[in-house]
Formats: structure tokens, C-alpha cells, sequence
């Protein structure tokens, strides 16, 4: 019973991580009806802001070691969210806006390249060996009923939930949540009712990758180890976690994740921890053969 | 058009010119391996990646040998080159590193690798070129067993494995162990199995068993598993990178058992990476550092001085096969072919090494090898016992005989 519930809180934590992401891959298919490749390393490069800011921090803020404190874990956050906001809005105007109008497959073979591009980019720059990302708070054990926790695995959900709950305020509570859901509903109809569709996907960019900033950060904070090419395993979870939500809705990518997360938990703890990273793609292979909608996804039947 | 043909020309030949130049350091000189110039030694580690520092530690021992032969007058008056491939801690690239070694810069014997599945994947390369390869540090037993080519100059995991097992089982008293492997490596597999036949050998339990794949950020799932088994210590035979994390994550667990580990745990980086959490943990190496013989403490005294850190194991392994392929070249006298080097480094004897003396055995594995067992206690490394392998005895047969010495 013990072990049963350690698995589910271990794997809601590993989940929060892979719905952000997720949340980033869905805005976008539901938007431009395009799957982001490069998402997961935006989460990479998240990681790496936190881990230069925080080293830089360390020598000049906290000279006496230790961990950063709150106030500066925040900024360095806030740090990556900006750079990884831009990454996000960069790689939508330089990268996919050119070709909105070509056929979609151009668009996906592009975002693969952009993916490469920062994977190898990010091993010419940053050094392809591992990095330990800085202490950002002190570590506290918690031991709660025999279920061992870290007050880490609840900073990563708390803050997961803040930011998932302030993405659900844009969209359903704000204009350009309005605008958003327009544009997904029907790109051209809403760009005749004067909506600029071209700031709302830029913008739908941003979020996105900012939701992927953070996640990068939460990430940097309970697995230490960062390296240029750590997006693609939890790049391409998340991708299944959008893919079994539904893609292009946002509660299934969240909800997605968890259960990805949840999953790969309860298989990494039975005997069959070496299929732990296949698991993710036999539901991948199972969702698309029974569901291909995905679990809160609308079937539309397509009109010969 | 001609325009275009003449700048992708252009680039192409640049590329081609540019492109990996062979990183070669000591002395300048006309390359080839023909008599008069220098003598080209081909080393492939894993100078970045997962298990950077092993690499890195290796072609230091490596380099710092190489120049004190060379200062020294050379190989019968021929200097020593190396020339160093990096695999990026990867099988694969091993076995591509050792081939361009081969065919492109034909070096006339081979140095690496730490990790056993890089020198698994390369082995077989050297022995159908025929091409001596000396292996440093890799112990799994498979590495040797690729032909009368491949050597080696540490002690295999069968010994360290049933050494471990006899510190664990027999001088500690401990009766139950979880075992957690790392399934992409052959070295972790290796030591695993080992471990656990002479921990059952000798009354011991295997509680709990899981694995993990080498560059995993997430080991709490197998961890929550073997923690519900409550062995006595968690013997964890994987490389210092993953160590340093499972035993972090193992302390947010609640687990408070050691770890218990092989010679992948050696690396300066284990500590910084693993911090508190590594504390009262212990694992078996091939020397200790700061070991009184005049050997050890000379060789790292040089090494200080030189790269102004304390060498790890697998620097003074890297050290003592350099030296006893300049040695076996000696003695090979101007024939330096892959067959006559061969035979000159299968019969090497009573080598005086820093890791202890190195005698070869048919198996081409040395000969009774002193293996030691370091706690992490305080941040430092501090000796826990010593195994001293009867002399004169094979490989095999000491590994269950050897006499272990509490300090």
C-alpha cells in the first residue's frame, strides 16, 4: 500500500513535469494544427538559463554558498521564461510563419530541424558533457504515513497547478483567450472578423514556451542532471501525453501527462522497469489504433 | 553556375581539410609507423559525455607516461605519439574511433577503454586487424575473451565482484542486498551477476532486484521498489553519474542503507554530484591514493604537479599501460608489427606498475591484483580494507582465496 502510493505521488511529479510540456504541444496543434518538434528543447534550453543564471547567482549573490533562496529562484525562473518566450517567438516568425501557407508536411520536416538545431546548437555551445544544475532551495525530507517526499516534489506541483490554472484563466477568462480559441475554432473566419491571427499565434508561442521555461526549471531542480539532448525523451512523453489527452485540448494534455507520468512509474517500480521508456510508446501505439482522438479529444468524421 | 560549382568546391575541400583533425600532442615529427619516425599509439576514451572524467583521467595517466618515455629517449630512440580519439561515452563511437585509428592513422597498438561495452565494441575491430589493444581499466571478463590481441591491466569483475561480496557478506556480516543494474552496460551487468553468486554463496539474500538505463534522471520508481524489500545495503555496480543521483534520490526515499559499489563509482565528480548522500557508502578500486608504497606516492606527486589534481584510479591506470606497451615495444626491438607486439606484451612479467606489479597470465589478464575498498566518509575517501590476492596464483582461483584485510 505504501509502495502503491509512493508510485502515484513519484509519478504525479514526473507527470506535472510532462504536462507542461504537453500544454505546449496542444496550444499549438490546436492553433496551427502543427506539432512542434522543437518544444522539447525549448524545455532543454529552459533548463540551461536556470543552470547559468543559477551558477552566476551562486558566485555573485550568494558567495557563501548554499542554496539561492526563494527570491532568487523566482527570478532566475523568470529569467528563463523570458528567454525561452523569445526562443519560442523567434522560432515561430523565422521558422514556421514563412511557410503557413505550404503544404503542413513542410512545416513538421522544419520543426524537426529546428528541434536539431537547438539539440547540436546546444551541444556547440553549452559542452555535450552533463551539467548539475545549482541548488535553488534547501532540500527537506518529508515523511508523511511511511510515503517519502521531498518538499521539491511539492514546489514542482504547486507551482505546476499555478501555472495550469493560469493558463486556464487566459483562454477561458480573457480576450485573447477569446481571440485563441477563434483562431482554433476556424483560422480564417476568424482572421475576417478582424482578429490578427498573426499576434495570437505568436503569442500562443510565447505561453508555450514559457510553459516549457518552467517546466525546464522544475525539472533542473528535482533531476539535477542536464545535458543539450535531455529534451527528447520528455519532449517526446509529452508529445504522447498530448497525443493521449487529445490533441488540441488542453485539460487532456494535463491530464495526459499525469497518466503518462503515473504510468512509467508503476512499470520503473515491477519487474519490468527495463520497459519503462517503451511504455510511453506502446500507449502512443494503442491510442492511435483505438482512439485516435484521444481521450477528451471530438472524433470528427472527415466529409468525402 | 561555374561560380557556384567553384564555391561548393571550395567549402567541400575546406570541410574535408578541416574537418577532425587528429589530436595529437608531445613531440612533432614525420607520422607513420615505418622505421626512423615517430611511433603512433592510437587512444580512443570517453573524453566527453556520461563518463567524461573517466576518459579524460585515463589520457592524462596516459599522456604523462607517454612524455616521461619521451623525455627519457624514447623507444629505442624513436619518441612515442599518441594520437586520442573521443567516443563521446558511446559504444558505437568507440568502434568508429578505433577504425579510423586503424586504417587512417595506423597506429601500431591500441589504448582504451574504461567502460567494458566500448571496449567490447572495439575489441573485435583490433583483433581482426590484428593491432594489440590494452585495455586500462575495463573488468568485465567478455573484454579479453575477443581475441589474443586484447589485453588488460586491471583485475576482472569475477574477482572484484566475489571480493566485494566477501567484504559484505563475510567481514561485515550483512545477510540481505537489493541489487539495481544499469541494463545498457556490460560492465554493470557483470559485476551484478558476480556479486550475487558469491553473496548467495555465501548465505546471503537477494531481496529486491530492479534496473535502470545509463543517462535515466528518474530512479525513484525502482528505488520505492527494492526500499519495500528493506535489504541491508543496495549494491548499485553502475557509473559515477547515475551513482551520484540514485543516491540522492534514495536519502528523498527515506532509504538509509549504504550504497555499495564497483570501480565505475571512481571519478572526482562522484562527490560533487552525489554530496551528503554518498556519506558512510563504499566501493572497490584498484588503488587508493593517498597508499604509502613509494610508487603511488611518486606517481601522484607528478600527476599533481603536472595537472594540479589528485589522480583517480583510472589516471594511474592509464599511467601504468602506457608504460608497459613502451615496455613490450623495448623489448620488441625494431619489429613493431601487430604479431611481434603481441608476443612481446603477453610476455610481460613482474612489471613494477602504480596499481601493484603486473604479471600477464594466458588469459592475458594480469595476475593477481590488489584490489581496495574506499568509504566516502566526510566528503574524502578513506581506505576500508585491502585484498591482497595470494601470489603465483591464476586470476580465477584467487578471486575465492583471496585473504581480505580490515584497516
Amino acid at each position: 500500500m505504501q509502495e502503491l502510493l509512493q508510485n502515484l505521488l513519484n509519478g504525479v511529479a514526473v507527470g506535472a513535469i510532462y504536462a507542461l510540456i504537453a500544454l505546449g504541444y496542444t496550444m499549438v496543434y490546436g492553433i496551427l494544427k502543427l506539432i512542434n518538434f522543437a518544444h522539447g528543447d525549448v524545455f532543454m534550453l529552459g533548463s540551461f538559463v536556470g543552470f547559468y543564471a543559477g551558477g552566476w547567482a551562486g558566485t555573485r549573490l550568494h558567495a557563501q554558498g548554499g542554496a539561492l533562496g526563494w527570491w532568487t529562484a523566482g527570478g532566475i525562473m523568470l529569467l528563463a521564461m523570458i528567454v525561452c518566450g523569445a526562443v519560442g517567438y523567434l522560432n515561430e516568425r523565422i521558422a514556421y510563419r514563412p511557410l503557413r501557407n505550404s503544404p503542413r508536411i513542410a512545416s513538421l520536416i522544419t520543426a524537426i530541424g529546428v528541434s536539431f538545431l537547438l539539440e547540436y546548437g546546444g551541444q556547440f555551445v553549452f559542452g555535450p558533457d552533463p551539467k548539475f544544475f545549482p541548488l535553488l532551495v534547501e532540500k527537506h525530507l518529508i515523511n508523511a504515513g511511511g510515503v517519502a517526499t521531498t518538499n521539491y516534489q511539492i514546489i514542482v506541483l504547486v507551482v505546476a497547478i499555478i501555472f495550469m490554472a493560469l493558463l486556464q484563466y487566459i483562454i477561458y477568462g480573457t480576450k485573447f483567450g477569446r481571440a485563441m480559441r477563434a483562431v482554433s475554432y476556424n483560422f480564417e473566419t476568424a482572421s475576417l472578423m478582424g482578429i490578427p491571427t498573426d499576434r495570437v499565434i505568436s503569442t500562443t508561442f510565447i505561453i508555450g514556451s514559457m510553459l516549457a521555461a518552467v517546466a525546464g526549471i522544475l525539472f533542473g531542480l528535482s533531476y539535477p542532471k542536464i545535458d543539450p539532448l535531455m529534451g527528447i525523451m520528455p519532449g517526446l512523453k509529452a508529445f504522447i501525453a498530448a497525443v493521449l489527452g487529445g490533441i488540441g485540448n488542453v485539460p487532456g494534455a494535463v491530464v495526459g501527462g499525469l497518466i503518462i507520468g503515473v504510468i512509467e512509474s508503476f512499470v520503473g517500480g515491477s519487474r519490468f522497469s527495463n520497459f519503462r521508456d517503451a511504455i510511453a510508446f506502446v500507449i502512443l501505439i494503442a491510442i492511435l489504433l483505438f482512439r485516435p482522438s484521444g481521450l477528451f479529444g471530438k472524433y470528427q468524421a472527415e466529409k468525402v | 553556375m561555374r561560380n557556384k560549382l567553384l564555391i561548393s568546391l571550395t567549402v567541400a575541400l575546406s570541410l574535408v581539410l578541416l574537418g577532425c583533425p587528429p589530436k595529437s600532442e608531445t613531440a612533432s615529427g614525420t607520422a607513420g609507423a615505418a622505421a626512423g619516425g615517430d611511433i603512433l599509439v592510437g587512444e580512443y576514451g570517453s573524453l566527453t559525455g556520461t563518463e567524461a572524467t573517466f576518459g579524460q583521467s585515463t589520457h592524462n595517466g596516459i599522456m604523462m607516461a607517454a612524455d616521461e618515455i619521451n623525455a627519457a629517449g624514447g623507444v629505442n630512440g624513436r619518441k612515442i605519439k599518441v594520437i586520442t580519439e573521443d567516443d563521446q561515452s558511446k559504444a558505437e563511437e568507440a568502434a568508429n574511433a578505433v577504425q579510423k585509428l586503424i586504417s587512417q592513422n595506423q597506429v601500431v597498438a591500441v589504448l582504451g577503454e574504461v567502460a567494458s561495452s566500448s571496449s567490447i565494441a572495439a575489441a573485435p575491430i583490433c583483433q581482426s586487424s590484428k593491432v594489440p589493444m590494452i585495455t586500462p581499466s575495463s573488468t568485465n571478463p567478455e573484454v579479453t575473451k575477443k581475441g589474443d590481441y586484447i589485453f588488460r591491466m586491471c583485475f576482472t569483475d569475477d574477482y572484484q565482484g566475489h571480493s566485494l561480496a566477501d567484504y559484505v557478506g563475510q567481514t561485515l556480516g550483512v545477510k540481505s542486498a537489493a541489487i539495481l543494474t544499469d541494463v545498457k552496460s556490460d560492465y554493470s551487468q557483470g559485476l551484478g551477476h558476480f556479486f550475487e553468486e558469491r553473496f548467495t554463496q555465501l548465505g546471503g539474500k537477494v531481496v529486491g532486484r530492479a534496473s535502470y538505463a545509463k543517462g535515466d534522471s528518474d530512479f525513484r520508481a525502482q528505488l520505492t521498489s527494492v526500499k519495500g524489500s528493506n535489504p541491508q545495503v543496495l549494491f548499485v555496480p553502475g557509473y559515477y553519474t547515475d551513482i551520484g543521483q540514485i543516491a540522492n534520490q534514495a536519502k528523498d526515499l527515506g532509504m538509509t542503507q549504504p550504497l555499495v559499489g564497483g570501480d565505475g563509482w571512481e571519478s572526482p565528480k562522484l562527490i560533487e554530484i552525489g554530496g551528503k548522500a554518498l556519506e558512510g557508502c563504499y566501493y572497490s578500486n584498484h588503488y587508493f591514493y593517498a597508499d604509502t608504497a613509494p610508487a603511488v606516492r611518486n606517481f601522484v606527486e607528478k600527476y599533481k604537479q603536472r595537472y594540479g589534481v589528485t589522480p583517480d584510479a583510472l589516471a594511474a591506470l592509464g599511467y601504468d599501460t602506457m608504460r608497459v606497451l613502451a615496455d613490450a615495444m623495448k623489448r620488441a626491438g625494431g619489429k613493431l608489427d601487430g604479431t611481434s607486439l603481441r608476443d612481446a606484451i603477453a610476455a610481460t612479467k613482474d612489471f613494477s606498475g602504480v596499481t601493484g606489479t603486473i604479471t600477464l597470465g594466458p588469459d592475458r589478464n594480469p595476475i593477481g591484483k590488489k584490489l581496495v575498498i574506499e568509504e566516502i566518509r566526510n566528503a574524502q575517501l578513506t581506505l576500508k580494507a585491502t585484498v591482497e590476492p595470494q601470489a603465483n596464483a591464476p586470476a580465477e582461483a584467487t578471486a575465492t582465496s583471496g585473504t581480505t584485510k580490515t584497516q
